[in-house]
């Protein structure tokens, strides 16, 4: 038996592909239109589907009659899910669902469904925990050290009040999919972050063999962390498609119900306390959280607290999570972490402003708190020297005389980001074509591209040689795309494929040369022996030589193996910092620039790694100055379950925004980690601290309204 | 969502309007009764064609083509290009004119194709982003997206295609600022406004380019 | 939507022959950016709808000696593509380029921006014109951080009119014409702070088409208006001031100074056009009048913030029109 491959990565200054930056190879289809979405796709026969909601918060179903639904002309199918006696437990809860054979015609059925509700008191709204009764729950304390003593020793002690929304994903292409089940066969087309693992959520849900169940997605909208099961509206559609004799269904989503039920990030309100001695550094932290996620509550893992300086050594740290009745929340780009950073990083600010201390200053001095100060610092410095910090910052409200005020803000994040279990085959044909397929996806961040980009160094081939087949769980299983896993997990499973395709390709191609397998190499469309490069064939020729056979190899990334392989790992940090000016006379914040800089280890496409951190500073943005999910206590409802006053930025509103890919030798040698979540978690933060540093008072809740910023100068004033 | 309370279900029709029509049709919006129910009063006074409320047959010029389809007079241009004419590239998000992922192109200006009803787009030429490849070769801004990294997901771009092509065809040489300015009519969740910007600029260029060449 | 008849009259005549007496009877459509919107939500549910766009005397600007005339139809991008409204109307520019979605330029009429319906989120929601749930307004206990401060209910949500507060400063009116004749109302009658839920809040009534805008000549008028917007991409002002100032020399004579989004109706600031008339716009006098413009102002539990945005949207409008902007 042959040697198992070298699989590690080419050394840095050697790669012909890898870490070169490069147009994602779907962008064409995607911009001219030619991308089908699930959403898109419009199978034979195909049927339409519609979903009742409930309009009540809380709610006992006491009756329902879909029998003029059931009447109504060209109606295929209408299932209850909410029957008498099922309490529901938000507004937009489902209630019934209709297909038929045009989409008027579902809406027009879904009218028609009388539903008598008993309705029952709810609580939609957390922010006030005073007014949450019953329905807050202590989930208990966690102590280090001696936070009393060390408070009452402190040379500065800061108080302070924080809160962050619950935001909706606001997926653009909503949740939903295509679906036919004929016989004990599903054809399943969702919009999905988990193209392998939903066809066992399907399957077992209509108790059918995942064997016998078919995914397949090419492109999808925005998921974000929202889109992993099957869900209520899936499993639905299917029985629909089922009693309607396997005709195709077609359910997504409308938009309110999308942004009221189809997930959603947790809050977290704060009232935190910290402590320093006179030269910055940070002794004390103690914070009472509190937070939703909807009616289970919301957890908050005490230990992020203090937010990455979470060494600090006397910890106070307190819980409370509040049940309200309102869509559940769901997996978000770094669950929990862009709202811990906020309220550690803006308490972090305000403790250095109490002490007429820069941040940057403060936050570098106490980085042994952190797990990974030598990242940090260079981070920073990177950072500093882009925003010219030390130009630009100055003493927290020291603004001059003018209404519109100038501030700068800085915070940072970290992230796991190690590879998910992921299995790829690699196949070379005897006419030199190379295949990989993996069920994974591409949510956008383009991961198809990474996994061409990876065969294609390989191979020593151009990218354009490399077919690359994703999207479809009849290929090799690949782990959902979520927690920043896909890319540590499928750059590492092809190059594992590969390299085992390439070693039987050595293999054929040896005897010839008259050389063994390992000193053969693949470099610039040709199988060559190492040091004579002149000694060798075309790819081409050595395809030929497999006659009629082409190779096929699989390559699996393991997480518990990834470590010692090296392909992969896990642990990023990034830092952002925030350039805004605040109009104080209306209380507007605009965005002057953000500044990243962020490590992933490995960056096999700049390009595209690049866009990520664009997207995460940008949504940032959103999440800094415009969007939240606004409930009505008195109703129950969403107020604002529309793209009109659950504002997004748009193309004018977010800056300038500079990007620096960390890249350098030694976080190179880690290995390729996720790039998705760690770089959505600082901005928010770093945004907030720059309007405290512009208008010299802390505005305590985002997003950063004309309303709440002009309420916190009002008060600075008083 | 359905379940919108009705502000007018409070309110008892008193007048002498003639329903006559209507009433032909309610329940039957499936398209059973397609035509042929108009001889409303308003008809026989004034002349004018009142059509539906079940489908009726129209015909939209789209990308320079005409295409004959049946729509009942609610459906939109978006979900009857979406759901009829299979031409999928404009997208259905917000569907309430807020978030440009369905503009199309009619007589030369970008609208919200989910705001305009398809029987009221006869007679227009409407042009979608499946129109702008030529030859298969994709559009200079199509291009530029694609090289300046505009787009993540992909569902907001083809909008933002149709929106900046919109745009250049009237400003086709934008300064930076007025690209931020004049592309104000759509949203993105993946965040890659920094993309568009540069491939606004680009295909600028690259159209200019094409004119003088 | 519920399914409507659906007809595309050609001359005004024929329109209105197709329009009901009632609400609910028949729609008309002309731009669609909200019509369409509303009908989606069923709450319009016409059986009919008169689309207005083909007929030809609804469309078109026409300026004179006697001032500007602008058809019910013409597109908010006609009316900032005009010359002669550049020159002369700033104020109409800058609100039609507040609504910054080229898309809705395109498509908007200043028919339809006149009539379109409150964006009130109970209102949207589906709670009526009013709020009302039991006999009380949801708004003053519930999220009222879009809602007036100026009116005392019992309607609470603002008139979303871009162009409202512009024309009733320059005191323009707009002609309603009905089967039985026409009428001719001022833009500030034609708002109405609705009393019940069944009453509208324009003076349109069902069997009528606002067919036209009649503005005065305003050479010689400082005209602007600014709103406060928290985006630069498409997003509703949160308070909007328009300003109109006859000017004798160097002074104000008659100021007409009216604000959006504070008011079910464009609210006519009228302490604050007391306290410009006769002065000339200094620093002083700005401020001064920006104080005055809130007076009287009423905010509910989450829109307080208002108040200083009118004070701030009446200062810099004034600048704005006094070219020190």
């Amino acid at each position: 038996m042959a040697n198992l491959p070298d699989y590690h990565w080419p050394p840095m200054g050697k790669r012909r592909v890898m870490g070169k930056p490069m147009n994602r190879l779907d962008g064409i289809a995607k911009s001219s239109g030619a991308a089908k979405y699930n959403s898109d796709v419009k199978p034979e026969g195909m049927l339409f589907g519609a979903l009742l909601t409930s309009p009540h918060a809380h709610a006992k179903v006491k009756a329902i009659d879909t029998s003029a639904a059931q009447k109504l002309n060209g109606v295929e199918a209408v299932r209850v899910v909410a029957n008498p006696g099922t309490e529901v437990q938000w507004a937009g809860a489902e209630i019934a669902f209709v297909a038929a054979r045009t989409e008027e015609i579902a809406n027009d059925a879904i009218r028609l469904i009388k539903v008598d509700y008993e309705v029952l008191p709810h609580l939609v709204s957390e922010e006030d925990l005073s007014k949450t009764g019953n329905r807050a729950r202590a989930v208990g304390e966690q102590v280090t050290g001696d936070p009393e003593k060390a408070f009452k020793e402190a040379d500065a002690v800061s108080e302070g009040h924080y809160g962050i929304p619950v935001l909706t994903h606001c997926c653009l292409e909503p949740h939903g999919q295509t679906i036919a089940v004929k016989g004990d066969h599903i054809e399943y087309f969702p919009s999905t972050q988990n193209v392998y693992g939903i066809a066992t959520d399907i399957g077992r849900a209509l108790n059918i063999p995942v064997s016998n169940v078919h995914v397949h997605m090419d492109y999808m909208g925005g998921g974000f962390g929202s889109k992993f099961p099957a869900d209520v509206w899936g499993v639905e559609a299917a029985k629909m498609s089922q009693s309607s004799g396997g005709k195709p269904v077609k359910m997504f989503l409308d938009r309110a119900t999308e942004l009221s039920i189809a997930g959603n990030r947790p809050s977290i309100f704060a009232n935190v306390k910290t402590a320093a001695k006179r030269d910055g550094t940070i002794t004390a932290w103690e914070s009472q959280t509190w937070s939703t996620g909807g009616i289970g509550g919301g957890n908050v893992n005490g230990q992020l607290f203090p937010y990455v300086f979470n060494k600090v050594p006397n910890r106070r740290v307190n819980h409370t999570a509040v049940s309200v009745n309102a869509g559940g929340a769901r997996a978000w780009r770094a669950p929990i972490h862009p709202q811990v950073c906020f309220v550690t990083c803006s308490a972090l600010e305000d403790l250095a402003a109490k002490l007429n201390m820069d941040p940057l200053e403060m936050f570098v001095k106490n980085l042994n708190y952190t797990a990974r100060a030598d990242l940090y610092k260079f981070q920073f410095d990177k950072a500093a020297e882009l925003m010219e910090w030390k130009k630009n910052w100055h003493p927290r409200g020291d603004s001059g005389s003018g209404p519109v005020k100038r501030g700068l803000g800085l915070a940072l994040g970290t992230w796991g980001g190690a590879g998910h279990f992921s299995t790829c085959k690699t196949t070379i044909h005897p006419d030199a074509s190379v295949e990989v397929e993996l069920a994974t996806q591409d949510l956008g961040t383009g991961s198809r591209t990474m996994v061409a980009m990876i065969a294609a160094e390989t191979f020593g081939l151009p990218v354009s040689a490399i077919k690359v087949k994703i999207g479809d769980n009849s290929y090799p299983n690949s782990g959902g795309s979520g927690g920043s896993t896909t890319s540590g997990g499928i750059t590492s499973s092809t190059r594992k494929s590969s390299m085992n395709a390439l070693q039987k390709l050595f293999e054929v191609v040896a005897q010839s040369l008259n050389v063994t397998a390992d000193e053969l190499e693949a470099v610039d469309g040709r199988i060559r022996v190492k040091g004579n490069p002149d000694r060798g064939m075309s790819f081409q020729q050595a395809a030929q030589k497999l006659g009629v056979n082409s190779i096929s190899e699989m390559g699996e990334n393991n997480p518990r193996q990834a470590p010692q392989e090296g392909l992969n790992t896990g642990g990023t940090g990034g830092v952002q910092m925030a350039d805004v000016s605040v109009d104080t006379e209306t209380g507007i914040v605009k965005m002057n620039r953000i500044v990243a800089v962020q490590d992933c280890g490995l960056v096999v496409n700049p390009k595209t790694a690049e866009s990520q951190v664009f997207g995460a500073c940008i949504m940032s943005v959103c999440g800094a100055l415009y969007e939240e999910r606004i409930m009505d206590q008195q109703t129950g409802r969403v107020l604002n379950p529309d793209m009109e006053f659950y504002k997004l930025a748009g193309i004018g509103d977010i800056g300038e925004i500079i990007v620096h890919m960390d890249i350098r030798e030694e976080n190179d040698r880690r290995g390729v980690i996720g790039l998705g979540e760690p770089c959505a978690i600082g901005g928010l933060a770093a945004i907030a601290n720059a309007v405290a540093n512009a208008i010299g008072v802390r505005v305590p809740r985002v997003p950063l309204t004309p309303a709440r910023v002009l309420a916190a100068l009002e008060r600075r004033t008083a | 969502m359905s379940f919108k309370q009705d502000p007018e279900k409070h309110k008892k029709p008193k007048s002498n309007f003639s329903r006559r029509g209507f009433l032909q049709g309610v329940g039957i919006s499936s398209g059973a009764l397609t035509t042929g129910i108009l001889e409303t009063q308003a008809e026989a006074q004034t002349g004018a064609k009142v059509e539906g409320p079940g489908e009726v047959p129209i015909t939209l010029e789209i990308n320079g083509k005409p295409v004959r389809v049946n729509v009942e007079p609610r459906t939109t241009l978006l979900d009857t290009l979406r759901h009829r004419l299979e031409l999928t590239a404009a997208k259905r998000v917000c569907d309430r004119g807020t978030c440009g992922a369905c503009t199309v192109i009619i007589d030369g200006k970008v609208m919200y194709s989910c705001s305009v009803l398809a029987i009221d787009a006869q007679g227009r030429q409407i042009q979608t982003l499946e129109g702008l490849s030529q030859n298969g070769r994709p559009h200079a801004v199509s291009q530029a997206f694609t090289n300046n990294d505009a787009q993540q997901c992909g569902y907001c771009t083809p909008g933002f295609v149709m929106a900046a092509k919109g745009f250049l065809d009237r400003n086709p040489n934008p300064t930076y600022a007025e690209v931020k300015q004049g592309l104000g009519g759509n949203l993105c969740r993946c965040g890659t406004y920094m993309g568009v910007r540069k491939a606004v600029l680009e295909a600028a260029q690259a159209m200019k380019g094409a004119q003088n060449g | 939507m519920q399914p409507f008849e659906y007809a595309h009259p050609s001359s005004l005549h024929e329109a209105l022959a197709l329009l009901g007496t009632q609400w609910g009877e028949a729609d008309v459509l002309a731009g669609g950016t909200d019509q369409i919107s509303l009908m989606k939500e069923f709450l319009h549910t016409p059986k009919r709808v008169v689309n207005i766009k083909g007929i030809k005397e609804l469309g078109g600007i026409r300026h004179s000696g006697q001032g500007l005339r602008i058809g019910a139809t013409v597109t908010f991008d006609e009316l900032a593509s005009n010359q002669a409204v550049h020159s002369e109307y700033p104020s109409l520019v800058s609100a039609v380029m507040g609504v910054s979605s080229p898309q809705i330029r395109n498509m908007g009429t200043v028919g339809g921006d006149l009539c379109q319906r409150p964006r009130c989120w109970y209102f949207r929601r589906g709670f009526g014109l009013l709020a009302m749930q039991n006999g009380k307004s949801l708004v003053p206990n519930g999220d009222n951080r879009y809602h007036a401060i100026f009116g005392g209910g019992p309607a609470y949500f603002v008139s979303p009119s871009s162009l409202g507060p512009a024309l009733v400063a320059l005191g323009a009116k707009v002609k309603l014409v009905s089967s039985s004749g026409s009428r001719t109302v001022d833009v500030a009658k034609f708002f109405v702070a609705p009393q019940n839920e069944s009453s509208r809040e324009t003076a349109l009534l069902p069997n009528e088409i606002l067919t036209e805008i009649e503005v005065p000549p305003a050479r010689g008028v400082k005209n602007a208006t600014y709103e406060v917007r928290q985006k630069e991409a498409l997003d509703w002002p949160l308070v909007a001031a328009a300003v109109a100032l006859q000017m004798q020399g160097q002074t104000v004579g008659k100021a007409r100074i009216v604000l959006g989004h504070v008011a079910p109706t464009p609210w006519i600031a009228a302490q604050a056009e007391q306290a410009l008339a006769g002065k000339s716009l200094t620093g002083d006098t700005i401020e001064q009048v920006a104080q005055a413009a809130a007076a009287g102002a009423q905010p509910l539990s989450e829109n307080g913030y208002k108040v200083q945005l009118t004070r701030v949207a009446v200062k810099r409008a004034l600048l704005a029109a006094s070219g020190k902007a």
